[in-house]
């Protein structure tokens, strides 16, 4: 039994969901060979071989899979992952978005965001905004699979495997990149962070965020957001915590003027320590939260930040 | 051009999920349902695209028991001009919805077919993927901005990191995320209107499609309960507990 992990990296880094992934695969079990399908991505390789737990990796090294746009990166997959048990990939909006197509060339189901492995066939999920944990069982020869980062601990980096370049480029041109316009931050990454501050609606507008940031600069912190406050146009989307946002798990997550709606809920309810700042003590954040503070955030933030 | 969009039935984002007391499924009996807010996403976005003269007809075709008709009139109702219902049990397989939805897909051969990117119910987030792959078509999922150009779409999606914008050549799947667009109610008359138009109902077996089994659902369960915490009474305090106590700060 062998396993295919497809790696998720930006050409000159992995990303670390990567690394989660790796270890739902070891918790698999077998011998597990890491796809870094990218252009000019010989340092993203390098750092695969890395990776503890992973004996092989495959690169693949062409401009078709420079952004990994998923009708060129799907059609690789399959033609690779054919002789493998398990095709693995990371629960991002990347994995996310060609996994499904990889599944259904190959006439198998994907299992989705996986949190846990019961057995080689066997995997815990949430369904239902994670108001209800489905066991799922694969009749498929191939298990296809998306997971949940939070879910599994990093793998560490202290691994030496062989790289072997793989000649098997096929541009579909159906699809075209564009561009991208990316959030550039300093704090760390919100699925990596240690420490969450979040901002719901009652954070009024997004100029009011700069008193997240500042506590967040003193914590080391990463700034999320709930959905309201996206859609109102406070903050960009990337900052979205939620059943379909981003998924996190911190030590410490910190909801300023967010309700607790159980979207947001889905998103970060696996924190450590929860702490919730609202001035309605009926928010059902209350009821998630370790420590909570009833009053007007407006009082509560510049404190915090002076006294932190 | 036409379109077609794929609604499911779901629980009503805001009504409560219980677990069957014996594991082997959520209880869904007396549960308020509603088209999936993705899918109500999908369904404005081919109306304006129709309203925007884009769009000549917009198909809303929607996967399950009887009761998904329900829904699919919801379409109906927001704009769309006929239904196709393709009779399953309750909560078919991912890519058994897809493999269905492809067969309508070659009989309609519509230019866009707009889903949700997500439902609410299985969080799955992979069903138009999969009709993409199996019709061979490109696809953009995640969308918040779509434009349609000379025989091309340009969208803007969704991504981790940020904003993605892509080209994709038409016919194309699209999925939807919550910035694309905020959904209309669908006024009474319309409601009244969706009644008299066409609703087709179609079996696996018409479409020559037989259903396989890939996964099974060994059991159903709570997620670990969250006990509530203290309330704490000032800043200095929640200070103080963050240090000590819990000593994450
Ligand atoms: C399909 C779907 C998907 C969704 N996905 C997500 C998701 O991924 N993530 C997500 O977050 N939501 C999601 N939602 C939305 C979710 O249902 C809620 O609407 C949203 O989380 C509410 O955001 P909020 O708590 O910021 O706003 P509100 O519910 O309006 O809460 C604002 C809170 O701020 C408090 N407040 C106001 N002023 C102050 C003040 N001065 N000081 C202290 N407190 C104050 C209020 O008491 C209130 O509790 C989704 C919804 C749907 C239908
Ligand atoms: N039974 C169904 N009937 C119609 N459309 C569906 C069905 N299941 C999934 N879809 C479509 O696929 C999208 C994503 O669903 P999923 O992959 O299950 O998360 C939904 O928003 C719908 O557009």
């Amino acid at each position: 039994m062998a396993i295919l992990v497809i790696a998720e990296h930006d050409n000159t880094a992995l990303k670390g969901a990567t690394l989660n992934t790796i270890t739902a695969a070891q918790q698999i079990g077998g011998d597990i060979h890491l796809l870094v399908a990218g252009f000019n991505c010989q340092p993203a390789a390098d750092a695969a071989a890395k990776v503890a737990g992973v004996s092989k990796v495959l690169q693949v090294d062409n401009a078709a899979y420079e952004h990994q746009l998923a009708e060129n990166l799907a059609k690789l997959v399959l033609e690779l992952g054919r002789d493998y048990s398990h095709i693995l990939a990371p629960a991002t909006t990347t994995g996310k978005n060609f996994m499904p197509r990889v599944a259904a060339l190959l006439d198998v189901a994907q299992i989705s965001d996986i949190t846990a492995v019961e057995a080689a066939d066997s995997f815990q999920r949430p369904i239902y905004a994670g108001n209800a944990i489905a066991t799922v069982k694969s009749l498929d020869a191939i298990k296809v699979i998306t997971v949940r980062g939070t879910a599994f601990e990093a793998a560490e980096q202290n691994g030496s495997a062989d790289i072997s370049s793989v000649d098997a480029a096929e541009d579909l041109a159906i699809s075209q990149f564009i561009s991208e316009e990316m959030a550039k931050s300093d704090r760390p990454e919100l699925t990596a962070a240690k420490v969450i501050i979040s901002g719901g609606r009652g954070m009024g507008n997004g100029e009011n965020f700069a008193m997240l940031e500042q506590v967040a600069d003193k914590l080391g912190a990463a700034v999320g957001a709930s959905r309201a406050a996206v859609d109102a146009g406070f903050v960009p989307n990337d900052m979205q915590v939620g059943q379909t946002g981003k998924i996190v798990a911190p030590e410490l997550y910190i909801a300023v003027g967010i309700s607790g709606a159980i979207q947001h809920l889905a998103g970060m309810k696996d924190s450590k320590v929860i702490v919730a700042i609202n001035k309605d003590e009926e928010a059902p954040i209350f009821s998630v939260a370790d420590y909570g503070l009833v009053a007007d955030l407006f009082d509560v933030m510049p404190e915090l930040q002076q006294k932190l | 051009m036409k379109i077609l969009v794929a609604v499911k039935r779901v629980i009503d984002y805001n009504a409560k999920v219980r677990v069957k007391t014996d594991n082997t499924d959520v209880d869904l009996s007396n549960t308020k349902m509603a088209i999936n807010p993705f899918c109500e996403i999908a369904v404005e976005e081919a109306v304006r695209l129709k309203e925007a003269g884009t769009a000549s007809e917009i198909i809303a075709v929607s996967v399950g028991p009887k009761a998904c008709q329900e829904q699919i009139r919801a379409a109906l109702a927001l704009g769309a001009d006929r239904g196709i219902q393709i009779e399953t049990e309750d909560s078919p397989e991912s890519l058994n919805v897809a493999k269905l939805l492809a067969k309508i897909v070659e009989a309609e051969q519509p230019e866009l077919i707009i889903m949700g990117k997500q439902a609410i119910d299985s969080d799955n987030n992979q069903t138009g993927q999969m009709l993409a792959a199996l019709s061979g078509m490109p696809q953009a999922t995640f969308a918040s901005e779509v434009s349609i150009e000379d025989g091309k779409a340009q969208v803007t999606r969704e991504v981790d990191g940020g904003l993605q914008t892509v080209a994709i050549n038409l016919p194309a799947v699209v999925t939807t995320d919550l910035r694309l667009n905020e959904p209309r109610y669908a006024a009474l008359p319309n409601i009244m209107k969706a009644k008299r138009k066409p609703l087709d109902v179609k079996t696996p077996a018409d479409l020559g499609v037989e259903l396989k089994q890939h996964t099974q659902l060994l059991k159903v369960t709570e997620p670990a309960e969250r006990s509530a915490g203290i309330l704490v009474s000032s800043v200095d305090e929640l200070i103080e507990k963050l240090k000590n106590e819990a000593k994450v700060i």
